[in-house]
Order: C-alpha cells, then structure tokens, then sequence
C-alpha cells in the first residue's frame, strides 16, 4: 500500500496528501489505472502532480506511487523511424495494446525491448574512459549508425566488456569502475532527464547553412546549422507545410518532427509521406533519418507540455553522437497554451493575455538547447530549432510571437493575403529576416560562388523597390510609371512568380539545390541588365515583353533538371537572342 | 444497496456542492432527485477531499440547500447507442425526445470519447461531392474532413449546409450516407428548417437528431455534440456508415463553455472565454476522420456565426486552427444576391490537393482551382484600384480582370438552392470562365493543358452550357 494518496481532482491538476517525501518533478503514478504525473508543487504535505492523461475516473483515497525519479526517457536504438506520443510511448505498440482509440494508464518503454541489435564493442578491459568515450556502436538504419558514448559523470576503468555480437538494448555491455570503487553498467540504451540540457563539451559559432532546397530560405532568410527560426502565421498560410517541406529536404542528418497540439491528421499524412518518400542524398526512405513526436490537439493537455522536451532531449541525444539534427515543433504557440491553462489551474497569477510570467523564460530555455556544440567525445553537432507559432487572430503583436522573436534570429513570416492568391510558400519576403545572412557569406562563397551574395542582394533591393512602387500604383495605376520603373515592377513579378513561389507538389521544383537556386537568380538578373540597357537607349518595355521572353524564364523552374543545369545555357541563350532581336529592331 | 446524500452544502450558479462524500470520482455522473420525484442530472466537476462539486446539466432552478437527495452512479456521463438511432430525435443530453420510448441500446459509451491514435488513423483522400460547384471546384469537401462554414447572422448558412446534406454523394458509391444533427441553442425555426428539409428530400429515416434549442438548458449545450459525435463514431465505425455530422451554431457552444466556465471562477482568457477552449474545441472536431481497417468515415461540417464578422474572434479564430479548412460567407456576397454566399479567397479546404486531381476526380482539377484562386486574387487588385481611379482609366487587362470576377461570381459561385451541378459542369464552366482572360495571364496552368481545355471564345457561348 502506497503512502501517498490523492486528496483532490481538477482536470490533469491532482493533489496529493500523506507525506513529505515526494521531490520537485518526480514522475509518479497517479490512481488505481497508474496515470503517468509529474509533481509540480509541494506545499506542506499537500503535493501537487499534474497528470499526463485524462484524469475520469480518479477519486480521493486512491493511491500515487513515485519512481523518486525526475520525468526521463529512455534513449537508444530503435527511435529512428518510430512515432512517439508526448512522453514517448510509442503510438504502434499502444495500437496493439490498446486499438484505434488511445487508452489510458498504459506504460510502455520507448524501445523494442526484445529486438536484438548487432553491436560493436570499442572498448576493451583495462581501458580508461571518460564522459564521451565510444564504448559500442550499432547500424541503427542504414544511413545512421547508432553510437553509445559514456554519459557525463562516469568516468574510471572498464572493468568488464562483452564481446561484439547481437543484444538487446537492456543487455550490460560495458561495466566501469571508478578510482573510488564504484561501478557502472552501461547497456544499448539509456535514460536522461528531460528538462535539463544535455551536457556538451563547449558552443561553437554557427557558420554554415542548413540547406532546405526552399528558394526563398536559402536565398534570401537563410538558417545555419544550430541556429533557432520562428514561422509565425496565422491558419491557412502554411506552417505545417512549410515545416513539412523542411522535414522533408533539409540537409540534416536527423530530423524529429513534434506534432504539438494539432490535427491527427498531419502526423497521419507525415507518418505516410515520410515513408514513401526517398531522401535526395541517399536514396533511403525519409523516415529512415525522422522521429516523429505526436500529441494531437485532442490529446492529454499535459502531455503536451512535456511533448517540446522529450523532442529536444531526443533530438540533442543524437546530436552527442555527432550528428546535426534539425527540430521541427508545430506549433509552440500550443505549447505556451498548454502552460497557460495548466498555470490558470494551480490558481499562478496570470500576466499577459492570461500566459504565466515565466512564458519568456521557458520560451528562452527551450530555443537556447538549439546550438552548434563541440560534443563530450570532440565531434561536431548540431539541433537546429524551427518553432511554428499560431498567434491568435494572425496578429504578431500577441505575447508568443513577440517572446519568441526575442529568442531566435531566423524570422519568417507568413503572411495570409500571399497564401489567399495562392502564392506558396507564403513567406512575406518584407516582413521576415535572417541574422545569418551576413554570417554565411564566405561560406556561400566558397561552397557556390563568389556570385552568390551579389545576386542575393540584387535580388532583395528589386523586391524592396517593387514594394515601394507598389504604393503609387495602388493609387494611380502602373501606366504613368517611367519605362525604367515598370521594368522593375516587371523583374519583381518574374521573381515572385519564377523565383519565390515554389511548388511542393512538383517533382523537380519540390527541392532546388544551392547550384540552381544561383543559376535562376543570374538568368533573372542577365535579363533585366540587358533590358536596362535597351531602356537606357529609349527601347520601350512593351517591346521586350512582347518577345515571350519573361514567361518564358518564369517557367525555368520546371524546364531545367536538378541533375542537369547546363539547360540554363539554353535560358541564356534565349535572352541574349530575344535582347538582340529587339535591339536591332530598334538600331 | 443505493447511496443517496440528502441535501446539498453550497450552490452557485449551474454549481451545487456536497460535503461529506466518499468514493465519488472525477468526471462521475450524478442523479438528483427533487422533492416532487423529478429527476436532474449532474457531472462531478471537482473534488476535494469529501466535497464535490457538481454541474447540474438542467440548471439549479428550483433547488434549495434541503430539498433534492444526491445519488452518485458511479461511471461517467455515457449514451445508449444503437442502430435504430438513425431516425430518431434526442435531446442535448441522448435521450429520447419524440414520444417514440427508449431507445434498445447495443451498448453505452462514455461521451468524451477517447483520441483516435494517429498510427490508426487513415488519411482522408476521397471528394465528397456536394453540387456547389464554389465548394466542388474550389474547397472540395474529403470523407473524414472537418470542414467548419464561417458565417454571419442573417446569411444563408443553414440552407447551404442542408443543400450540401441533400446533394451530397461519393463517387463510386461504396456505403451508405448516415447524418447526425446537433443543434446547439438555436432558434427553433432553425430546427425545424433543418428537419423539413431532411423530411422533404427523404432524409429523415437516415438522420439522428440531437436538438438543444435556444431556450434549453445551457449547460445540457455542452454535452450536445459529444452525444452526437459519440453517436456518428457508433455508427461509422461500429456500422460502417459514412457519417455526415452537421453542428449548429458553435457560437452558442462556445458561449455556453464561457459560461460554464465563469461561474466555476476560471481566469478568463481573450474576450472572457476560458483559456482552454482550444482543447475543447479540439476534443469535438479532431473526432472526425477515418480508420485503417474500418469502413466508415466521420465527416463534420460544424457551423459558427462569427460575432460581428469577425473573422479573428477567438471562436472562428481557435476553429480554424484545428480544421482542416473553412468555408467562409460574405456579407457584401450577400447582400449582392449571390447564393452562396462563399468568399472564395478566404475559404480553403486542406484536404483537397490529396484528393482531387489524376485519379481522385479529374486530371486538371488542382491547376484549374489554382488558377482560378489567384486570378480571382488579382480581380481585388484590380477592383481596388477601380475604387480609386474610376473603371474607366483602368487598363484594358485590369478591365478584363474585372470583367472576370464578375463573371466569376455571377456564373460559378451564385447557383439555385436546388441547383445540384455536377462536377463536369464545374469544371468546364471554370474553364469557360478563364477564357475572358488573355492565355498569357494564366500562369499556374501548364501550356499542354492550356491547349487541351481552354477554348478562346468558350465564355461567349456559355449559354449552350
């Protein structure tokens, strides 16, 4: 018989009474179904637990029993390709156990206990190790090799190895004595806590690019491996495919996608692309490198809160292994609302709009676990954060959307009136940003062309100019504008139709390389210096436009292949002949 | 042996509270019986030690401290369900309402249902066809979708959403139509609008009615569509039926969770609503979908009246970011005669690119709908710009934008109440429509379907349609 007991019920808020004994975020089991909780206040001998699961049923008198452990995950081989709920319990086995309906109080490990796995032992008897030595290593799919490295704080002899062979993820492989005597097993798997950052050796500086194929990300709002984006916007402008497009094509090694209160059936059609889809760089199915983290709207609103935890802890997991992981959580608009009605529950005086006080600090904590690391071991790693925002009503001014654009320096907005005329993504190239543009410089330089920053700011400057003359045509009509003008409005129109919108149903237009994106942008500025020059010389506009020429560069997207860019020296050819016509029509 | 508590500690609005309890649990179900035999029904809202606290679903009219004895039943607020609920009408609270007795249940259910896990469910691909051909050809509807209509007071929601009722039909017909209808404080000219209707075009056998009228009890509201939702997952996933689930008006749900909320003392959050209306809008509209393995489906069309036409009022707000879409009314649409009155631009249905096209309904559906949307864009630019500078100075192709959306909205979007257009005749009247435009300006099309459909010329004879 447990000596704790609940005193009362409200909503995932229970009390509990009998003792002092439980500790600040223990997990315990609360009630005779064995709801999972974690204990959220202590108060004299009435402890606080917020309960993970919908709390029917529960009445005073039963029993809460503690693990007298913090909320913690189990780590190891076998997350890769998996679909987890808020506190990672894997959706599959649940369906097993529980049907198409999710039940309550069952608690499964994350991981295929009885799998075996064919592991690599690198340490021998006699070897000295420390926080970050490699002791074994498994193929965990075919592209990521899963490696176990010593956790912080063990450190000493190995006093024991097993031989290389097939184990399960509970089987001691390694023991470790320290100078005092104490010993360690290590196993394929571990568990860590979920609220606390992983430990790192140090932070490096963020330097290059996470490469997303998205023309208007990787031109224009770049994001570097290990840095922090928000996508705000309101519903219907397309942050779940944004994020999706992002899941899909971005050159990280691992992704983990948190579904975070929204709709089933996104993680349902995640779940179904990501398997069918191939990764560009090796052929292998998308899921393969995915993690997928569901709690749906309808889901537990407690479980929700710990949901951007467990995705970060697994996330910054992978990243200790050297990998550069990229987190995709949509959205923690439904995150901070989960705080907010579980704060307005244990009766916290509410500040902004309702949110907690402490909305910015746990804001700040969650986007400062994304970062470039030298790892324990003296690899490189990364967790890059995209954060999706819902604000209310579309407006940007609410206290989510302006916390978070204090804590990430990567800001792409989205914006309705785009995503009403069907241009997609829907990113308002006005009113988002990118603190690394200036960052990644040298590396585009290096890696693309010296080329690449010139065109990038061309590019920008036509678009801000667009945006100017766009004020007078509203009121007067473009038909008075100077021919130099309307050649801009012209260049402008081609890149948003041919450059910024992008269509993520079409094979090749889906994901665009670095190379291309750089070829698209110097076709569209080849074009309009050879027409500048024509209108300097009083050609007018009507007569270049009548050629075909700019449909024709706005359908380059679709005409040249990934695979094959020397199409573009048709592209330049075409302008050149369309330009030369003209002009001599004219000499 | 049958436990009552006599009397009651504490009342409060729809809140009674007792003192002295044992073995109540969270969520539990109660009955109170008052002093001339009639009974009341409550839900263990909070409890505390020996204290709980109960919602009294017909309100607290009538009880004093003294005279109602409390008996606890011991499992949560649940329904009998059966198949013989398809032509039968219920009150907000699942019982039985029109003279016919009780219902045989197969089986009772606990009304908040449980989440359908997401490895379970199957992904909606299938286009329900409604005959309107602005939802049709532009946010077609998908079996397992939750398609909410963003209305207004005074606009034609209701006869919409009975002409889609009536209309609506699969392609290649693989099961049967089943509707639930959930009524949440409306007027009862509304309810009984909708019951002629189904009347009318032979529905009634195949409809189950869940009916809290406007003068109903207020707190019975929140219990309305979580006895409907249970009763339409019974019947399409015990039945196999696709169910079609119509809810009106969300605006008076909402209200009454507000309500509901404020006399328990809650922190209110935007405009006075509770801070977790999220969450309880999701808990109804994420019970829409389909299952691997199970034949029918769960389709909802829930109906709000946006306060003032506020599209950013936090109950169109919230419902657009847990549907998969919306279907917005226009009041200038409207007042300019056009039925429906469907704002094109701001209505989207997420689930369509999956299951239009090549295979689902015709090759050049997506590009079409696409062309359209940012055409019909363009014709705002357009309009704005006449606003300012007269119709007159406008350039001949804004001229012919104008003269497009005009059309647009004359030929595609305004059709008759009995007006049932097939799929065909929305597709090629859409095509007739581009052909006011020059072919250059028709950028989302690709030229090889740009030879086979558009016809110049097509617009002109569109009579012979």
């Amino acid at each position: 018989m447990s000596e704790y007991q609940i005193y009362s019920v409200n909503g995932p808020v229970v009390k509990v009474t009998g003792g002092r004994g439980l500790a600040m975020m223990d997990m315990v089991y609360a009630g005779n179904e064995q709801l999972i909780g974690e204990v959220v206040g202590v108060e004299g001998d009435m402890t606080t637990v917020q309960v993970y699961e919908d709390t029917t049923g529960l009445a005073p008198g039963q029993p809460v029993v503690t693990t007298g452990s913090p909320m913690s995950l189990m780590l190891g081989p076998g997350l890769l390709g998996n679909i987890f709920d808020g506190i990672a319990r894997p959706l599959k086995d649940l369906e097993a156990i529980s049907g198409p309906f999710l039940g309550r109080g069952v608690n499964i490990p994350a991981l295929d206990l009885k799998k075996q796995w064919e592991v690599e032992i690198t340490v021998q008897e006699g070897d000295e190790v420390k926080p970050g030595t490699l002791y074994a290593q498994c193929q965990e799919t075919a592209a990521i090799l899963h490696r176990c490295l010593v956790p912080a704080g063990v450190s000493g002899t190995v006093t024991r190895a097993v031989q290389s062979g097939a184990y399960t993820v509970e089987d001691v492989l390694v023991e470790v004595t320290d100078p005092r005597g104490k010993v360690t097993q290590l196993k394929l798997s571990s568990r860590c806590t979920i609220r606390k950052a992983r430990p790192i050796a140090q932070r490096l500086p963020i330097h290059r690019p996470l490469i997303t194929g998205q023309r208007i990300l990787d031109t224009l709002f770049p994001i570097g491996k290990g840095g922090a984006a928000a996508i705000p916007g309101p519903f219907g402008a397309g942050k779940t495919m944004t994020q999706h497009q992002l899941a899909k094509w971005s050159d990280a090694d691992i992704i983990v996608y948190l579904g975070c209160g929204e709709r089933g059936n996104e993680m349902t059609q995640a779940l179904e692309e990501f398997s069918q889809l191939k990764d560009p760089r090796n052929g292998l199915p998308l899921m393969n490198r995915t993690i997928l983290i569901a709690n749906t709207s309808n889901m537990p609103v407690a479980a929700r809160e710990a949901s951007v935890y467990t995705g970060m802890t697994i996330a910054e997991y992978y990243r200790d292994m050297g990998y550069h992981v990229a987190l995709m959580a949509d959205s923690t608009s439904r995150w901070a609302e989960a705080l907010r009605e579980i704060s307005g529950r244990l009766e916290e005086m509410p500040a902004e709009e309702g949110f907690p006080a402490y909305l910015a600090s746990r804001l700040a904590e969650f986007y400062e676990r994304a970062g470039y690391v030298e790892t324990l071991e003296g690899k490189e790693g990364s967790v890059t954060v995209i954060g999706a925002v819902s604000p209310q009503g579309g407006d940007f001014s609410e206290p989510v959307t302006q916390n978070t654009k204090r804590f990430v320096r990567c800001f792409w907005a989205l914006d309705r009136s785009l995503a009403y005329a069907r241009h997609f993504p829907s990113i308002n190239w006005l009113n988002s940003y990118s603190e690394y543009t200036v960052d990644f410089k040298d590396w585009y330089s290096e890696n693309v062309s010296p080329d690449f920053a010139p065109c990038r700011q061309r590019i920008a400057n036509l678009l801000r100019e667009e945006s100017q003359l766009m004020e007078i045509v509203k009121l007067i009509g473009s038909d008075i504008l100077p021919e130099s003008q309307k050649l801009i409005m012209e260049t402008a129109r081609l890149i948003r139709l041919g450059f910024l919108q992008q269509n993520s149903y079409h094979p090749m237009d889906t994901y665009v390389p670095l190379k291309k994106q750089l070829l698209m942008m110097q076709m569209i500025l080849r074009l309009y210096d050879g027409v500048k020059e024509g209108i300097d010389r009083s050609i007018p506009l009507s007569q270049y436009t009548a050629t075909g020429v700019f449909d024709a560069v706005v359908k380059m997207k679709y005409e040249v292949p990934n695979e094959d860019l020397s199409k573009f020296d048709d592209y330049a050819a075409l302008i050149d002949r369309a330009l030369e016509q003209v002009n001599t029509a004219n000499s | 042996m049958r436990l009552e508590y006599t009397g009651l500690s504490d009342l409060n609005g729809s809140l009674v509270a007792l003192e002295g309890v044992s073995g109540v649990s969270y969520d539990e179900m109660a009955e109170l019986v008052m002093e001339d035999g009639s009974h009341r029904y409550g839900r263990v809202i909070l409890i505390e030690g020996d204290k709980a606290v109960l919602q009294v679903f017909e309100g607290t009219q009538g009880i004093s401290l003294e005279n109602t004895s409390t008996h606890f039943t011991g499992r949560p607020m649940d329904i009998a369900l059966s198949k013989e609920m398809l032509g039968r009408v219920f009150d907000g609270a699942g019982r039985p309402i029109d003279g016919l007795g009780e219902l045989y249940p197969d089986e009772r259910r606990n009304i908040n249902g449980s989440a359908i896990n997401p490895v379970s469910r199957q992904y909606p691909r299938s286009c329900i066809y409604t005959g309107v051909s602005a939802i049709d050809g532009t946010s077609t509807l998908i079996r397992g979708q939750k398609l909410p209509i963003f209305s207004g007071a005074g606009m034609a929601h209701n006869e919409l959403a009975a002409q889609m009722v009536r209309q609506a039909r699969v392609a290649g017909d693989d099961g049967e139509f089943a509707i639930v209808f959930a009524a949440m404080g409306v007027k009862n000219d509304v309810a009984e609008f909708f019951r002629r209707n189904f009347e009318e075009s032979g529905a009634l056998p195949r409809v189950a009615m869940f009916l809290n009228l406007a003068s109903d009890p207020i707190i019975e509201r929140i219990l309305t569509p979580r006895c409907a939702l249970t009763a339409a997952e019974y019947l399409a996933f015990n039945h196999g039926y696709h169910v079609l689930v119509v809810m009106t008006d969300m605006t008076s749900y909402c209200e009454a969770v507000r309500e509901f909320s404020s006399s328990k003392g809650e922190i209110p959050s935007r405009k006075g609503f509770p801070a977790y209306l999220y969450s309880d809008l999701a808990s109804l509209y994420e019970r829409a979908g389909m299952i691997v393995g199970k034949q029918g489906s769960v389709t909802q069309v829930p109906i709000l009246t946006m306060p003032n036409d506020d599209i950013t009022h936090p109950i169109p707000d919230l419902t657009g970011y847990i549907t998969e879409g919306q279907i917005v009314l226009d009041r200038n649409m409207d007042q300019s005669g056009v039925y429906p009155p469907i704002n094109i631009l701001s209505s989207l249905s997420r689930l369509m690119k999956d299951g239009i096209g090549e295979g689902y309904t015709r090759a050049d559906h997506p590009s079409l709908s696409n062309q359209l949307f940012a055409s019909y864009s363009k014709v705002q630019d357009a309009r704005s710009l006449a606003s300012v500078i007269g119709e007159d100075e406008l350039s001949p192709l804004d001229q012919k934008y104008l003269r497009f959306g005009r059309a647009f909205e004359q030929y595609f979007v305004c059709q008759g109440q009995q007006e049932d257009r097939s799929l065909e005749q929305t597709l090629e009247l859409g095509w007739a429509l581009l052909t006011i435009l020059p072919r250059g300006e028709l950028d989302r099309i690709s030229d090889k379907e740009l030879d086979e459909h558009y016809k110049e010329g097509a617009f002109e004879t569109l009579g012979e349609l």
